[in-house]
């Protein structure tokens, strides 16, 4: 059930995206997500859509594994375009339509949910291409300034490493605690959301025992491997730019210019 | 000098009474033995032994209430000491799923070298030896999620070796896998002591890897109730018996045999031997 959790999932492949620096990635994903925010009609959503498409490409990893990451937010989306549908105000001189379903309300919906499922997918195609460990590096490398004000970057880049680590062995342990509980008949299925939340409490305590019993263990072992803070420490990989990195960057740049001239034409246009 | 020494320890922890008086609930006393370099040293006991408490003494996981463990001459007391004695006493535990921090192979076997500061190049090195030492060339860049029990052991004993350490302690690190998962972990660690000269210290309760070591300990309620080659300690089945242990499984048949006439020697341990032996009876028969 929770085996296929593919958010914060490493796809292994040689691509052109697996091979880009990931401090870059991560400046351009937010480059990305800036660009779907200022996108403003569906052409510039189209644009970023046609980007994100050669993104996918480029990186190699089959569609349905990029598309699952919609799976993991698909009620929200549902949520957020039933509610603009039926919430959308549009004011007509005195008239205001509401709870009434126009043409108006259905396109900005299908926009916002455009943008929502853009905006995971997008997301998802940085794990997808990075190793938790060039990611975390990466973000360490990135936020290597805030050492200078003692903020604890190396801990923290070690912290998010092991809990990406844990992902899929908590997922298992949940699946088996949750089998266990219904071979002792828990029932998870039935009653209303607030049964079924509190049924998940017999699950909930034995994962958290579990998990800071595996943390315990986890702590000597790294003990035992001769860990000892970040002092002093080398590391294997070593980040560089490349040529990839500055291709990456200029056809980032590309999309951006492009969703801010369409902008612009469009308003142009209505002006 | 002697790989590991223990002089007269002792460990107990202290456990908070009601009534303010604290008790002490003892886990280890009197314990004296040496570890020679190069060795491969079973040590055996049932639940409760005091064994997993063994293993954390060597390489300062815990520090001994009494007396003195020392490694490769250095005290494992001295907090200076402990950073170079866990850089020559590796060591790998009892869940395959709790060891690694990183999720691809060659990152977690290469965290160990980092954290003694390895220069980048000689990591590299280092983790092409371990990953050959321990048959995981083919996995190194596999999630470590997605191997098998035995797979993610022998990816520890990699992690461990890769700092080149000269001890390896094995704390039940083959209780939680199936026997194809044990087989492998256990050539691999035999093969380190025979071609490397990697002192083991195997920690466990299966007689039949007891039975493959060059000496024996057996530990019960806290102390060593008998140690010796594994034939010494092996042909006192009473006292076993009374430790809660049992015979190799060799042995046991061996011992069956004799009971029903067959000529068998009272040295069998392993497989090979019975099956040796058993051959020449039916030839002279």
């Amino acid at each position: 059930m929770l085996g296929d959790v593919t958010f914060g999932q490493y796809y292994n492949a040689k691509s052109f995206l697996h091979k880009t620096d990931p401090r870059t990635k991560l400046l351009l994903l937010i480059a990305y997500i800036v660009a779907v925010f200022l996108a403003k009609d569906f052409l510039s959503l189209a644009t970023v859509l046609a980007f994100l498409i050669i993104a996918i490409i480029f990186s190699s990893v089959p569609l349905l594994s990029v598309l699952k990451s919609i799976k993991a937010i698909f009620v929200i989306i549902v949520f957020t375009f039933v509610l603009n549908v039926l919430f959308h105000v549009k004011q007509e001189g005195e008239t205001v339509y509401f709870w009434v379903v126009t043409k108006e309300g259905l396109l900005s919906a299908s926009f916002l949910s455009a943008r929502l499922i853009l905006l995971v997918t997008g997301s998802s195609l940085l794990t997808l291409t990075t190793t938790p460990v060039n990611l975390t590096d990466g973000i360490e490398s990135l936020l290597k300034p805030l050492a200078l004000i003692k903020f604890p970057v190396h801990d923290l880049a070690l912290v998010m490493s092991i809990a990406l680590r844990f992902i899929p062995t908590l997922a298992n342990e949940t699946d088996r605690i949750i089998s266990a509980q219904k071979a002792r008949g828990a029932d998870f299925e039935s009653g209303n959301v607030f049964a079924r939340i509190k049924a998940l409490i017999p699950v909930l305590i034995p994962l958290i025992v579990s998990a800071l019993r595996r943390a315990d263990e986890l702590g000597d072992a790294m003990d035992a491997r001769c860990y000892s803070g970040s002092k002093q420490r080398t590391k294997y990989k070593k980040l560089t730019f490349t040529f990839r990195d500055v291709l990456a960057t200029l056809f980032t740049a590309a999309l951006i210019a492009g969703v801010v001239i369409l902008n612009g034409c469009n308003i142009a246009v209505l002006a | 000098m002697q790989a590991i020494e223990f002089q007269n320890v002792g460990f107990f922890y202290r456990s908070d009474e009601e009534n303010g008086e604290t008790k002490k609930n003892e886990v280890l006393r009197g314990l004296n033995f040496t570890v020679e370099k190069g060795s491969f040293v079973a040590l055996l006991g049932r639940n409760g032994s005091g064994k997993s408490t063994l293993a954390k003494l060597i390489n300062g996981l815990l520090v001994p209430s009494s007396g003195k463990v020392s490694v490769f001459g250095l005290d494992t007391a001295d907090k200076k000491n402990l950073f170079e004695i866990r850089k020559k006493a590796g060591m790998v535990f009892q869940n395959p799923d709790n060891q690694q921090i990183a999720s691809i192979v060659e990152d977690d076997v290469a965290f160990g070298p980092e954290n003694v500061a390895m220069p980048r190049e000689q990591i590299k090195i280092s983790i092409d030896a371990a990953l050959k030492a321990t048959d995981m060339e083919k996995y190194r860049y596999s999630e470590v999620a997605k191997l098998s029990g035995g797979q993610k052991q022998r990816v520890a004993v990699a992690g461990a070796i890769a700092i080149e350490s000269e001890i390896l302690i094995m704390d039940e690190s083959t209780s939680m896998l199936d026997p194809k998962g044990r087989k492998e972990v256990m050539d691999v660690i035999k093969t380190l002591n025979e071609e490397k000269g990697m002192t083991v210290i195997d920690i466990t309760h299966y007689m039949d890897e007891a039975a493959e070591a060059d000496y024996v300990y057996v530990l019960d309620g806290g102390s060593i109730r008998l140690h010796g080659t594994p034939e010494e300690v092996f042909a006192k089945k009473e006292v076993l018996r009374a430790c809660g242990l049992e015979l190799p499984r060799a042995a046991l048949i061996a011992e069956k045999l004799r009971r029903a006439g067959v000529p068998l020697s009272s040295s069998i341990l392993d497989n090979e031997s019975l099956a040796e032996e058993l051959c020449e009876s039916l030839r002279k028969n």
